[in-house]
C-alpha cells in the first residue's frame, strides 16, 4: 500500500530504518528519531506513546526501536506538504492587512486615471495640445506600481524569516497578529530559565570551614550525572577546589528511597569509610542519626532561610558531622531581562507561567524582570488567564506542547507549539518552533512587527515618490504649448523628453533596488510607537519625497552626458 | 497684521469657554437654563413626536438627518418658485426658474451657500427669513450633530461600553436632540447678541421696502434709485456664525450695508472662525479625551496660520501684487491686507462670505484659496470640517499606524478593510466630481460662461466646483453661472460634497464602535503627539498635491507665472 493512501485513523509499524510515511501520533512505544529533514537539526530526539512528545512528521528517519503510528494527515495536508506551499507562496492568502492595504492603493490609481483622463480636456482650454504618450508616461510613473508588486513579496517575505528561525506559520495573517500582541504568556522553564536547578552558593554551618564544605560537596557530585551534580562540581572549582581523584571512591548513586547521593572514600583499605553524602535536608538528618551523629539546631533554620529565597536546600554531611547547605537556585537566562525591557518599551507586557510556589516564582520574576507572573500554573490556569487578557481587548500570545496546552494554543490570538510537542498542541497552534525553543516567541513578535513596518514604510515611500514625478514630468507636458511652465522644473531637467525619461527610469529601477529591502525587512530597533513613527517618517517620509528629485536629476545629468547633448 | 492677530486671539479667547460650554450642550448635561431653554425645546419635541433622550442607531441617525433634509428642502424649493404671490415681498421679486430656486434650495440646504442670485433684488422677505436664514439656522447645527454621533461611535457608542447588544449597533444618540439642543442654546442666542451689535453698526433691519434715492452723479442715466434694505442683520449674523456665506446682497460683505465699518468687518471675520475654533475645544471635553483637542487644535491652527500668511504675503509681497490694477475688487475701505486675510479663513472655515471678490486677488492668493477648500478640514464648516479632519486622522492612522509595528488602531479600535472600503470611496469622490465636471465644462467653453480665456478662466470653473464640493459657497465671480448647466451641476456637486462627507465618517464610526478596545500604551500609536501631527499634516498635503496638482498648475500657478512674464 503505497503511503499516499494512507488516510486519518489508519495505523502503521514504523522500525528502526524506515521513514514516517506520514503525520501522525505514536499510540505504542518509543523511538528516536532523527528530524533533521524537517528542522535542520541532526541529533537525534526522543518520541513516545502517551507523552507530550508523542507526534511525529511524515518524511523523517526512525533511527531505533519499534513504533506504532495512527496517522493524523490527510494526504496532500501533511505538515511537509504546507511547509511547501507556504514556502512557495502558492496558496498564501491575504491578510486582513493587506486586503485593506490594497483598497487604499486601488484609491490611489484610480484618482491617478481620473487625473490624467481630465487633463487634456482641462488644458485644451487654454489651447495646449498635450502628447498622448506623455501623458500615459506620467499615469505609468504615478500610479504605484512599486508597493503594489512589493506588497506579496513582503508578506511572503515575513514568512520565510519566520522559517529562516525555524518558526512555522500557519498562515501571514499568524506573523501578523505577531506584530499586534500585547501580553506574551511565557513557561517559565526553559524561556525565562534554563531550567534545570544550579548551584550558586554554599552555606556552611557555625564552626566549619567553607573549604570543607565546597571540597565534600564537590567530592560527593564527581559522579554525579545530574545537571545539579555539574554544576556543584563547576561551582566548586570556581571558588577555587583543586581538581582531585579519589582513590579507593565507592560512588553511591542517587535512589529514591535514600533521597541522597555521595562517595566513600577509602571503602577498599578495610577501615571504617569517609561517608560524604548530599541530599535532602530530612533524608541527611536521618542518615546521620543513623551514624550516631546529631543535626545541628542551626540546620534547620539555614534550610528555611535557603528555600525561602526562592531556591532549593542541598545538605551536605561528612560520616556523623552535617557539614552546611549547598544552595540550588533556577537560573534565569542570560540577557532575558534586557529582551524584556525592551519588551516593554514596545509595550508589550510579559507573564511568567510556572509551577513554582509563590515564593520562588516571585523572587525569579524579579530577576528576570517580567510583569506579572502566575505560580502554582495549572494548564486551565493559562486559558482562563487568555480569556481575561482578551476580555480587557489585549492580544495574547503564548507557548505549548502539551496535549493538555491545546485549549489554551487556540484560545490564545498567537499559539507558538513546540515541534516536540503532541500533535493536538501542533494542531492548536498557529505557529510550530521546529527548534522546540519556547524563547522563540520573543523573535516571533519581532518578525511580525518587523513585517508590517516594512510594508508601512514602503507605501509611505512610494506615495511620498509621486510628489517629485509631477514635478519631472508636468513642465514636459505643457513646455510647448505653455512655455512659463519652465519656471516649475525645480530640478532643471535638461530636456522635456530627457525629464520624462529620468522618470520613467527611476520608476523602472526603484523597484528591484527595493526588492532586497522587501525580502529584508526594513531596520527595527525596538521602540516605543512614536520614536518609531518618528524614525520611519524620516527616513521613508522625508527620505521618499527628496531621493526621487536627487536621483532623477542625476539620471538626467547621464543622459545628457550619453547623448552628449 | 493687528487685525490678523486680533481674529485669531479673539477666536481662541472666546473659543476656549464657547467649546466647554458646546460640549455640555452636546452631551445633553444639566446645566443653568435648562428652565428657559427648556420651555423653547419641549413644544418642539411634543410637536416632532419624539423623545430626545431615545438613542438610535448609526443607520436611524442617518435616515433621520436625510429626511429632515429632504423635508425643508421641498419647503423652501416651493416658497422660491411661489414667492411672488406670497406675503412679505415689498421690493416685488418675481418667482425663481425651476432650476435657480432647485440650485439655491440645495445651496442652502447643504449650508454652502453658494448664490447665482442677487437676494436684494431677486428673493422677497420672506424667502429670505425662511428659506434663507431658517436653512441658515438648522443646517449648521445639522453638521454638528453628526460630527457628535460620529464622535460618539468613535469611542463606543453613547451609553458605557458593552451596552449595545452583541452584533447590535452603538448608540449615537439622538438626531432631533443634538440638531435642537445646540440651535436653542448656542446659535440663536450668539446670533442674537451678534445681529444687535451689526445693527448698532449700522446694517439695516427692517420688514419696509427700501427708500429712494436720487443718484448724485446725473450722468449715470438713472433718475432714482431704490435702496433694498429688509431685515439684513440678522441674516448677516447667521451667515458669519454659521458657517454659511450667503449674504443679503449679491456681493455679500463687500457692501457697505452688510459690512459698513472697520469695526464690523472685524466682528464679522470673528464671526467666521468663532464657532469652528470652539469646535476645537468642545472635541477633548465631548470625548472625554483632552489631548484630543490639543491635537486637533494644534494641526488646525498651524495650517490655518501657514494658509493666512500665505495669502497675505501674495496679496501685498509675491511678484504679481503691486499692480495699482490689482485693486479692482477689492473693498478700498478695508485694502488688501485684511482682505486676503478674510478670504484665507472663509475658506478655511468652509463659510463662503467675502468681503472681496476672489476673482480679482493675485493669483497665488486664488490657490491659497482653493487649496483651503480643497483640504476642507482647517477649522472646517462647523461639524462638517472636523468630519474631514476624522477623515485625515484615519487615514493618517492607517498609513502611519503601520510604521509603529501595528496594525493600525484609532482610539484601541481596529482600522480594517471595511472602514478603508468606505474611506477610500471618500477619497475618491473629491476629484472624481472636481475633476470629471472641470474637464466638461471646460472642454465646452459655451456653458462655462467664463469671463476669462485662458488660466484665469480655468480657475473660475474649478473654483467654482470646488467651492461648491467643499460647501464653501464663496465665488470667484467673473462666472456667468446662472444657466442651467452650472445650476443644475452645482447642485449634484453640493449634494455629493455635503451628504456623504457627513455620512460616510459615521457609518465608520459606527462600524468601528462594535470592535473590541485595545488599551493604549507605549507600543501603540499614540496619536497626539507632535510627531503625528506632523505626519498628519504631511499626508494632507501630499494627498492633495497628488490629486490636484495638475489643474492648479494650468489654473493659478500659470496664471501667476504669465502675469510674471508680463
Amino acid at each position: 500500500m503505497p503511503a499516499t493512501d494512507l488516510k486519518p485513523g489508519d495505523h502503521v509499524v514504523v522500525s528502526a530504518g524506515e521513514q514516517v510515511p506520514a503525520d501522525g501520533e505514536i499510540v505504542r512505544g518509543l523511538a528516536t528519531i532523527n528530524e533533521s529533514a524537517v528542522t535542520g537539526e541532526s541529533a537525534p530526539v526522543l518520541r513516545e506513546a502517551g507523552t507530550d512528545r508523542s507526534g511525529v512528521i511524515g518524511g523523517t528517519q526512525v533511527l531505533s526501536d519499534e513504533i506504532v503510528i495512527r496517522i493524523t494527515a490527510e494526504p496532500g495536508h501533511s505538515f511537509l506538504d504546507r511547509m511547501i506551499a507556504l514556502v512557495e507562496g502558492a496558496n498564501r492568502q491575504k491578510t486582513p492587512n493587506e486586503v485593506a492595504l490594497g483598497l487604499l492603493l486601488l484609491t490611489m490609481t484610480l484618482t491617478f486615471v481620473i487625473v490624467v483622463a481630465t487633463l487634456p480636456f482641462i488644458a485644451g482650454f487654454v489651447g495646449a495640445k498635450l502628447d498622448p504618450l506623455l501623458l500615459i508616461a506620467l499615469l505609468v510613473c504615478l500610479i504605484p506600481t512599486t508597493i503594489g508588486g512589493l506588497l506579496p513579496a513582503i508578506g511572503i517575505a515575513g514568512m520565510n524569516r519566520a522559517l529562516a528561525a525555524n518558526v512555522l506559520a500557519k498562515s501571514g495573517k499568524a506573523v501578523e497578529v505577531a506584530g499586534d500582541v500585547d501580553v506574551l504568556l511565557l513557561d517559565k522553564t526553559g524561556t525565562i530559565t534554563h531550567g534545570d536547578r544550579q548551584a550558586t552558593r554554599f552555606h556552611p554551618l557555625a564552626g566549619i570551614d567553607r573549604e570543607l564544605l565546597r571540597d565534600a560537596a564537590m567530592l560527593a557530585s564527581l559522579a554525579d550525572p545530574t545537571p545539579e551534580g555539574k554544576s556543584i562540581v563547576r561551582l566548586a572549582r570556581e571558588q577555587g577546589a583543586q581538581p582531585v581523584e579519589p582513590q579507593q571512591a565507592r560512588f553511591v548513586a542517587f535512589s529514591a528511597q535514600t533521597r541522597m547521593s555521595g562517595v566513600d572514600l577509602g571503602a577498599d583499605s578495610g577501615a571504617t569509610p569517609r561517608r560524604i553524602r548530599k541530599g535532602a535536608a530530612d533524608a541527611i538528618v536521618r542518615h546521620v542519626q543513623a551514624l550516631g551523629g546529631a543535626a545541628p539546631v542551626e540546620l534547620a533554620a539555614r534550610v528555611e532561610q535557603v528555600a525561602r529565597s526562592g531556591a532549593t536546600p542541598l545538605v551536605v554531611s561528612d560520616g556523623g558531622h552535617v557539614l552546611g547547605v549547598v544552595e540550588l537556585s533556577d537560573v534565569v537566562k542570560h540577557g532575558i531581562k534586557h529582551k524584556f525591557a525592551q519588551m516593554r518599551a514596545m509595550g508589550i507586557r510579559t507573564v511568567m507561567i510556572t509551577g513554582d510556589n509563590p515564593l520562588t516564582a516571585a523572587a525569579i520574576a524579579a530577576e528576570a524582570g517580567v510583569d506579572d507572573y502566575i505560580a502554582e500554573a495549572r494548564p486551565e490556569d493559562k486559558l482562563a488567564r487568555i480569556r481575561q487578557e482578551q476580555a480587557g481587548g489585549r492580544l495574547v500570545a503564548m507557548v505549548g506542547d502539551g496535549t493538555n496546552d491545546a485549549p489554551a494554543l487556540a484560545q490564545a490570538d498567537l499559539g507558538l507549539a513546540m515541534n516536540s510537542g503532541t500533535q493536538a498542541a501542533k494542531e492548536a497552534g498557529n505557529m510550530v518552533d521546529l527548534d522546540s525553543d519556547p524563547a522563540k516567541l520573543l523573535d516571533v513578535v519581532e518578525i511580525g512587527k518587523q513585517q508590517l513596518i516594512t510594508r508601512g514604510a514602503l507605501t509611505t515611500f512610494s506615495l511620498a515618490n509621486d510628489v517629485s514625478k509631477y514635478f519631472a514630468i508636468l513642465p514636459a507636458l505643457f513646455a510647448a504649448a505653455i512655455p512659463s511652465m519652465g519656471a516649475l522644473n525645480v530640478m532643471q531637467l535638461s530636456s522635456p523628453t530627457h525629464a520624462v525619461l529620468a522618470a520613467l527610469i527611476f520608476n523602472a529601477i526603484i523597484i528591484p533596488l527595493l526588492i532586497p529591502l522587501a525580502l529584508r525587512g526594513v531596520r527595527f530597533r525596538p521602540a516605543g510607537a512614536t520614536a518609531l513613527l518618528r524614525r520611519n517618517m524620516l527616513v521613508y517620509g522625508v527620505g521618499g519625497v527628496l531621493l526621487p528629485f536627487v536621483a532623477i536629476k542625476l539620471i538626467d545629468l547621464l543622459l545628457t552626458a550619453v547623448s552628449g547633448a | 497684521m493687528t487685525e490678523c492677530f486680533l481674529v485669531f486671539a479673539l477666536a481662541i479667547a472666546l473659543g476656549w469657554p464657547l467649546g466647554r460650554y458646546l460640549a455640555a450642550v452636546m452631551r445633553g448635561a444639566p446645566m443653568r437654563g435648562d428652565r428657559l431653554f427648556g420651555a423653547v425645546e419641549r413644544p418642539l419635541y411634543r410637536l416632532l413626536g419624539i423623545d430626545p433622550a431615545q438613542g438610535m442607531g448609526w443607520k436611524a441617525y442617518a435616515a433621520a438627518f436625510l429626511a429632515s433634509n429632504l423635508l425643508v428642502g421641498a419647503l423652501t424649493w416651493i416658497v422660491f418658485m411661489t414667492q411672488a404671490w406670497l406675503p412679505l415681498n415689498p421690493n416685488d421679486a418675481p418667482n425663481l426658474r425651476w432650476d435657480l430656486a432647485l440650485h439655491t434650495m440645495v445651496s442652502f440646504l447643504t449650508n454652502t451657500n453658494q448664490q447665482h442670485y442677487s437676494g436684494q433684488a431677486q428673493l422677497s422677505h420672506l424667502a429670505q427669513m425662511t428659506g434663507i436664514v431658517g436653512l441658515q439656522v438648522v443646517t449648521p447645527m445639522m453638521g454638528l450633530a453628526l460630527l457628535a454621533a460620529t464622535l460618539r461611535g468613535l469611542f463606543g457608542g453613547r451609553v458605557a461600553a458593552g451596552a449595545a447588544a452583541p452584533g447590535g449597533e452603538a448608540d449615537v444618540g439622538n438626531y432631533w436632540a443634538d440638531v435642537i439642543r445646540p440651535t436653542v442654546r448656542v446659535l440663536l442666542p450668539l446670533c442674537l447678541v451678534a445681529s444687535l451689535a451689526l445693527t448698532w453698526q449700522g446694517v439695516p433691519s427692517t420688514l419696509q421696502g427700501g427708500p429712494v434715492a436720487v443718484p448724485i452723479d446725473a450722468a449715470a442715466g438713472m433718475p432714482a434709485q431704490k435702496i433694498p434694505v429688509g431685515p439684513v442683520a440678522p441674516m448677516v449674523a447667521v451667515k458669519q456664525l454659521g458657517s454659511n456665506g450667503g449674504g443679503w446682497y449679491g456681493p455679500n460683505s463687500a457692501v457697505p450695508l452688510e459690512n459698513p465699518t472697520p469695526l464690523s468687518n472685524l466682528l464679522e471675520m470673528l464671526a467666521i472662525v468663532l464657532i469652528p475654533v470652539a469646535i476645537t475645544f468642545m472635541v477633548g471635553a465631548f470625548t472625554g479625551r483632552r489631548r484630543l483637542t490639543a491635537l486637533v487644535f494644534g494641526t488646525m491652527l498651524t495650517m490655518s496660520l501657514a494658509s493666512a500668511g500665505a495669502a497675505l504675503w501674495s496679496e501685498s509681497l509675491s511678484g504679481t501684487s503691486g499692480d495699482v490694477a490689482l485693486m479692482e475688487g477689492k473693498e478700498v475701505r478695508f485694502g488688501a491686507a485684511p482682505s486676503a486675510l478674510w478670504a484665507a479663513v472663509t475658506t478655511q472655515t468652509s463659510n463662503g462670505s467675502v468681503d472681496a471678490m476672489h476673482d480679482s486677488m493675485a493669483p497665488l492668493t486664488g490657490l491659497v484659496t482653493i487649496a483651503d477648500m480643497l483640504i476642507n478640514a482647517i477649522w472646517g464648516g462647523i461639524g462638517c470640517g472636523l468630519q474631514q479632519f476624522l477623515v485625515y486622522l484615519l487615514l493618517g492612522v492607517f498609513v502611519a499606524g503601520l510604521m509603529t509595528g501595528r496594525t493600525p488602531e484609532l482610539f484601541g479600535r481596529k482600522i480594517e478593510a471595511r472602514e478603508v472600503k468606505l474611506l477610500a470611496a471618500l477619497v475618491l469622490l473629491q476629484p472624481l466630481v472636481l475633476l470629471v465636471f472641470t474637464a466638461i465644462t471646460l472642454a465646452l467653453p459655451s456653458i462655462a460662461g467664463t469671463s476669462n480665456p485662458s488660466f484665469h478662466g480655468i480657475s473660475q470653473v474649478f473654483y467654482e466646483y470646488t467651492s461648491a464640493y467643499a460647501n464653501n459657497g464663496s465665488g470667484f465671480e467673473g462666472l456667468g453661472d446662472a444657466t442651467p448647466w452650472w445650476n443644475l451641476s452645482t447642485t449634484l456637486v453640493l449634494l455629493l460634497g455635503r451628504y456623504p462627507a457627513l455620512i460616510v465618517p459615521l457609518a465608520i464610526a459606527a462600524s468601528l464602535a462594535r470592535k473590541r478596545v485595545a488599551p493604549e500604551g507605549p507600543g501603540t500609536l499614540q496619536v497626539e503627539t507632535p510627531t503625528f501631527a506632523l505626519t498628519l499634516i504631511a499626508l494632507v498635503l501630499i494627498l492633495t498635491l497628488l490629486q490636484f496638482m495638475p489643474v492648479l498648475v494650468l489654473g493659478p500657478i500659470a496664471d501667476h507665472l504669465a502675469l510674471r512674464a508680463l
